[in-house]
C-alpha cells in the first residue's frame, strides 16, 4: 500500500531516531544522578478529574524526580453498564446507547452497531442506505480526528489549533443536525436502514464543508507540522513498536502509526469501501508525532471518500423494504393500513425479530476497531452483547508505554492516543 | 476476505470441535488446551491480534460459563472465534492468555470483574471497572440490571452524604421486557417497586 | 458630555454609594463566576463547544475555566456520574472555597438519565447540592448558557451579607476534608 508523502517525510525518521536516542540518554543520565543522590520515589496521582486525561482516566504513578518509574491506569469511572442494559432492551432501543460510546463520532458507532445486527439477521441494506451511512461514517471520522488534533495541540501548548478545529466541528454539527436532528447524539441508524432520508441540498453542503475543512487542515498543518516546539515535544516520544502495538491489540490510527497496515475498510471491506479509491497512511516510527500526522492525513482521505460517494450517489430506498419484521413501516402506511399497523405494533413491543446465532462484527471507527459480539437466542432482545471498545485496548499499553518518560510527556502521550472514556469503560 | 480452512485446525488438533457460528470460523477448545492452542495460533497460523476476550453466562444450563476469544490475522485478514467452556459452574476458571498476548491483561480483568471468571496465571487479576470491594459480578444473569444495595466504597463520603449504592429505579424506564412470559409480568416496571416518586431520596 | 441621566453623580453625592451589602456582594459574585468543568462524559463536549468560538461563554463573564477546585466556585457536572466517580465529585466539591455553586448539566447528572443500571448514580444531587439542573441529552450549548444566566439570577437573590458572618454549615466537613 502506498505510503503518503506527509508521513514518509525524509528527515522525520532521522529526527525521530536522534530525538529518541537523546531522550534515552537523558533517561540514563537521570538514572545515574538519581542513584547517586539515592532519593526516594514519589507517588503521584493524576485524575480522574484532570484536564490532560480527556475524561475520567486515573493514572497512579511512581516518580523518581521527574522520571516516571511505574504507571498504573485506573479506569471504570465511567462504567455505566451498557452491556447489561443491552440485554434488557430490543435491538433498536439500544441505538441511542451506541451514540454515547465514542461520543466524538456517534454516527460511526450507530452504523457499526446496525451493521452488526444486520449481519446477525443476514440482511443487506440498499445501496443508497450504504452511501448515506458511508458519508456519515466519514464525517464522523473527520469530526473525531478534528477534535483529536485540536485537543492534542492544546495538550502540547498550542491553544489556537483547538479554536480552528472546533469551528470546523461546529459546521459539522450543523450538518449532523440537518441529517439527524441532533448535534451529536444522533441515533441515526435503525436495524435495516437509517431513520430518514437525507434532506434536500445536504450533499452540496457536505461538499462545501469538505472544501473548507481542507483549508483549515492546511492552516493546522502550518501551525503544527513544522512547529519547532510541537516537534520537540512529540518526535521520539511515546514510541510504540509494531510488536508492542500488535501484542496489546491496538487498532486504528494508533496501530497504523506504528507501521502495521491494518484498515478494515481495505482489508475486510464493508458497505461500499471496496469501490472507493483511497490510501491508508502508515507511520514509520510509532511516536506521538506520527500519530498526529496519521490523523491529519486520514481527514484528507475521508474527504476524498466522501467526494467519491457523493459523485455516484445512488438512487433508491434508504431502508431495506423487504425486511418487514425488522424495519418499521412508514408512518403514513401505519395510519392507513391494517397490515402495517400490526407490523409496527409487533416491532415496538417485541423488537425486530432475529435468528439464533453468534456474530462478531467490527467496523473501522475513528479510534480503532469497534466490535460488537452478539449472542442471540432469537427474538427481539440480545442474549448477550459484548462491546469491544477500541480505546480500552489502546489504553492497555499505558503501563508499559509511560515508564521511562518524563512527567511532562504524559500530556502528549495521552493526547496522541486520542481515547474516549465512554467506550473504554462502557 | 479469504476463508480459512477449519479442517486444518480440526485435523491438527484433535481436541477441537466445530462451533456453531453465523459468521466467522468458530472452534470449541477445552479449557486445559487453550494455552497450547493459542500459542500455535499466534506462532503458526499468524493470528497476531487478540481482539476481544469475553464470556457468556448461560444461566441455568451446564456448563454455565463459556469464555469467548476473537482473534484476527493481519496477514490473511481473517477472524477466528475460539470458545472454551468453564468446567466448574460455581467457581469458573480459565487459563490466562497474558503470557501469549499482552492484550489479554485488561480484557481478562474485565471479564473477571463483570462475569466472575478467574483466569489462572494472570499477574494482576483484580477488578478493573467496578471498585475493588464490590461484592457482585454484574453481567451474570442472576444479577438484576438495577443493581443490589451495597455500601459506598468511601466510608467518609458515605457518612457525610448518607449515600449508598442502591438499586436504580426501573419505573417508566426505557427497558423492554426480557421476553419470557406475559408482557404484564415481565415488564421491568412491574417487577421493581424499590422506588417511586413519593419515596424520599 | 451627553445630556443623559445617570443614577449616580459623584459631584453631587461625593465618592460614596449607599446600597445594600447584599446587592454589592451578589453583583460582584455574579459577574465573576469561575466554573470548574467536571467533564465526565458526552456533555463535556458540549461544554467545550460552549467555550469555543461559536457560542463563546465569555460573553457572559464566566469563561475563566479552572481545572483546580481551589480556584473555582461553580462546578459544572457534565456527564454520567457513576458510583465510583461520586466519591471523587464529593471530594472535589469539598475542596472548593465558599461560596460555591453546582450546575448539573444534562439528564445523566440530573437524574441518571437513560442509564438506569447498577453502576450509575441516579442524580448528582445525592452527593452534592445542585443549584441549576439542565435538561437534555446532551443539552445544547445555548441551554448551558441559559443555565449560567439563571445561576447569575439566583446569585443575585442570595443573602450573602448574612452568610458572611454566619458559621458555615459544613464547617466540620471542611475540617475533615483538610485533615485527610
Amino acid at each position: 500500500m502506498a505510503q503518503t508523502k506527509e508521513i514518509s517525510l525524509g528527515d522525520t525518521g532521522a529526527r525521530a531516531a536522534k530525538a529518541h536516542s537523546n531522550a534515552q540518554a537523558k533517561v540514563v543520565a537521570a538514572d545515574e544522578t538519581v542513584s547517586e543522590v539515592n532519593s526516594e520515589t514519589m507517588a503521584l496521582n493524576v485524575g480522574p478529574s484532570h484536564p490532560t486525561t480527556h475524561g475520567v482516566l486515573r493514572l497512579m504513578m511512581e516518580l523518581d524526580g521527574d522520571l516516571i518509574k511505574k504507571c498504573e491506569p485506573v479506569l471504570g469511572y465511567l462504567h455505566r453498564g451498557d452491556e447489561k442494559i443491552a440485554e434488557n432492551m430490543t435491538y433498536n432501543q439500544f441505538v441511542p446507547y451506541t451514540d454515547r460510546l465514542d461520543y466524538l463520532a456517534p454516527l460511526a458507532n450507530n452504523v457499526a452497531y446496525a451493521m452488526a445486527v444486520e449481519k446477525l439477521a443476514n440482511l443487506e441494506v440498499p445501496e443508497r442506505c450504504q452511501a448515506i451511512r458511508m458519508i456519515s461514517c466519514e464525517l464522523a471520522r473527520i469530526s473525531s480526528h478534528l477534535l483529536g488534533v485540536g485537543v492534542y495541540g492544546m495538550d502540547a501548548g498550542a491553544w489556537t489549533v483547538f479554536m480552528y478545529t472546533f469551528t470546523e466541528r461546529e459546521k459539522l454539527y450543523t450538518l449532523f443536525e440537518e441529517l439527524t436532528g441532533a448535534r451529536f447524539t444522533t441515533s441515526y441508524t435503525r436495524i435495516g436502514g437509517v431513520a430518514r432520508d437525507i434532506p434536500d441540498g445536504w450533499l452540496g453542503r457536505v461538499n462545501s464543508f469538505c472544501k473548507g475543512v481542507i483549508d483549515v487542515l492546511d492552516q493546522v498543518d502550518k501551525m503544527l507540522t513544522r512547529n519547532r516546539i510541537f516537534m520537540d515535544r512529540t518526535v521520539g516520544i511515546g514510541v510504540i513498536t509494531k510488536e508492542q502495538a500488535l501484542s496489546y491489540g491496538m487498532t486504528g490510527p494508533n496501530l497504523r502509526a506504528s507501521g502495521v497496515d491494518l484498515d478494515l475498510r481495505k482489508d475486510n471491506p464493508y458497505m461500499m469501501y471496496d469501490q472507493c479509491d483511497f490510501e491508508v497512511p502508515i507511520g514509520l516510527n510509532g511516536d506521538c508525532y506520527d500519530r498526529y500526522l496519521m490523523r491529519a492525513e486520514e481527514i484528507k482521505q475521508s474527504v476524498s471518500i466522501i467526494r467519491q460517494v457523493i459523485g455516484k450517489f445512488p438512487e433508491g430506498s434508504y431502508y431495506a423494504e423487504d425486511a418487514k419484521k425488522i424495519f418499521a413501516p412508514q408512518k403514513s402506511k401505519v395510519l392507513s393500513s391494517m397490515e402495517e399497523l400490526i407490523q409496527n405494533f409487533m416491532l415496538v413491543t417485541e423488537g425486530p425479530q432475529m435468528p439464533q446465532g453468534e456474530v462478531y462484527f467490527e467496523a473501522e471507527n475513528p479510534k480503532g476497531s469497534l466490535g460488537f459480539f452478539i449472542v442471540s437466542k432469537g427474538g427481539g432482545v440480545p442474549y448477550r452483547m459484548k462491546i469491544r471498545g477500541p480505546s480500552f485496548c489502546n489504553l492497555s499499553i499505558l503501563s508499559e508505554l509511560i515508564p521511562g518518560h518524563f512527567l511532562t510527556d504524559i500530556t502528549v502521550i495521552l493526547g496522541s492516543l486520542d481515547f474516549v472514556m465512554g467506550e473504554c469503560d462502557r | 476476505m479469504s476463508d480459512i480452512d477449519k479442517s486444518r485446525f480440526l485435523s491438527q488438533f484433535d481436541y477441537l470441535t466445530e462451533r456453531e457460528s453465523s459468521d466467522h470460523v468458530a472452534l470449541n477448545c477445552p479449557a486445559g488446551k487453550l494455552i497450547e492452542f493459542c500459542t500455535s495460533l499466534r506462532d503458526e497460523f499468524g493470528f497476531d491480534l487478540l481482539l476481544d476476550v469475553t464470556a457468556i453466562d448461560w444461566d441455568v444450563a451446564t456448563p454455565r460459563f463459556t469464555g469467548v476469544y476473537h482473534f484476527y490475522s493481519t496477514a490473511s485478514s481473517n477472524y477466528l472465534r475460539v470458545a472454551a467452556d468453564c468446567p466448574d459452574n460455581v467457581n469458573p476458571v480459565l487459563p490466562s492468555l497474558t503470557s501469549i498476548y499482552s492484550a489479554a491483561d485488561w480484557h481478562e480483568r474485565e471479564t473477571y470483574d463483570l462475569m466472575g471468571i478467574r483466569y489462572e496465571g494472570h499477574p494482576n487479576l483484580k477488578r478493573i471497572l467496578m471498585w475493588d470491594s464490590y461484592p457482585y459480578h454484574p453481567l451474570r444473569k442472576d444479577f438484576p440490571l438495577a443493581g443490589i444495595e451495597t455500601p459506598l466504597p468511601a466510608e467518609d463520603v458515605a457518612e457525610r452524604t448518607n449515600l449508598k449504592v442502591v438499586a436504580a429505579p426501573m419505573m417508566g424506564g426505557p427497558f423492554h421486557s426480557s421476553g419470557d412470559g406475559k408482557m404484564s409480568q415481565t415488564e421491568p416496571s412491574a417487577k421493581d417497586e424499590s422506588w417511586n416518586e413519593q419515596s424520599s431520596k | 458630555m451627553l445630556n443623559q441621566t445617570v443614577a449616580y453623580d459623584s459631584k453631587v453625592e461625593g465618592e460614596v454609594i449607599v446600597t445594600k451589602a447584599d446587592a454589592v456582594i451578589n453583583w460582584i459574585r455574579k459577574n465573576s463566576v469561575w466554573p470548574m468543568p467536571m467533564g465526565l462524559a458526552c456533555c463535556a463536549i458540549e461544554l467545550m463547544a460552549a467555550g469555543a468560538s461559536r457560542f463563546d461563554i465569555s460573553r457572559f463573564g464566566m469563561e475563566v475555566m479552572r481545572f483546580s477546585p481551589r480556584q473555582a466556585d461553580c462546578m459544572i457536572v457534565a456527564g454520567t456520574v457513576t458510583y465510583k466517580m461520586a466519591e471523587v465529585i464529593r471530594r472535589i466539591y469539598e475542596q472548593m472555597g465558599d461560596p460555591k455553586w453546582v450546575v448539573a448539566m444534562g439528564a445523566c447528572a440530573s437524574t441518571g438519565g437513560m442509564y438506569r443500571s447498577y453502576a450509575t448514580l441516579q442524580g448528582v444531587d445525592r452527593v452534592v447540592p445542585v443549584d441549576v439542573y439542565i435538561s437534555g441529552c446532551p443539552p445544547r450549548p445555548e441551554a448551558l448558557l441559559d443555565a449560567m444566566i439563571k445561576l447569575q439570577e439566583k446569585i443575585m437573590d442570595e443573602n450573602s451579607a448574612k452568610n458572611l458572618i454566619k458559621v458555615p454549615v459544613n464547617k466540620d466537613i471542611r475540617k475533615d476534608a483538610l485533615s485527610t
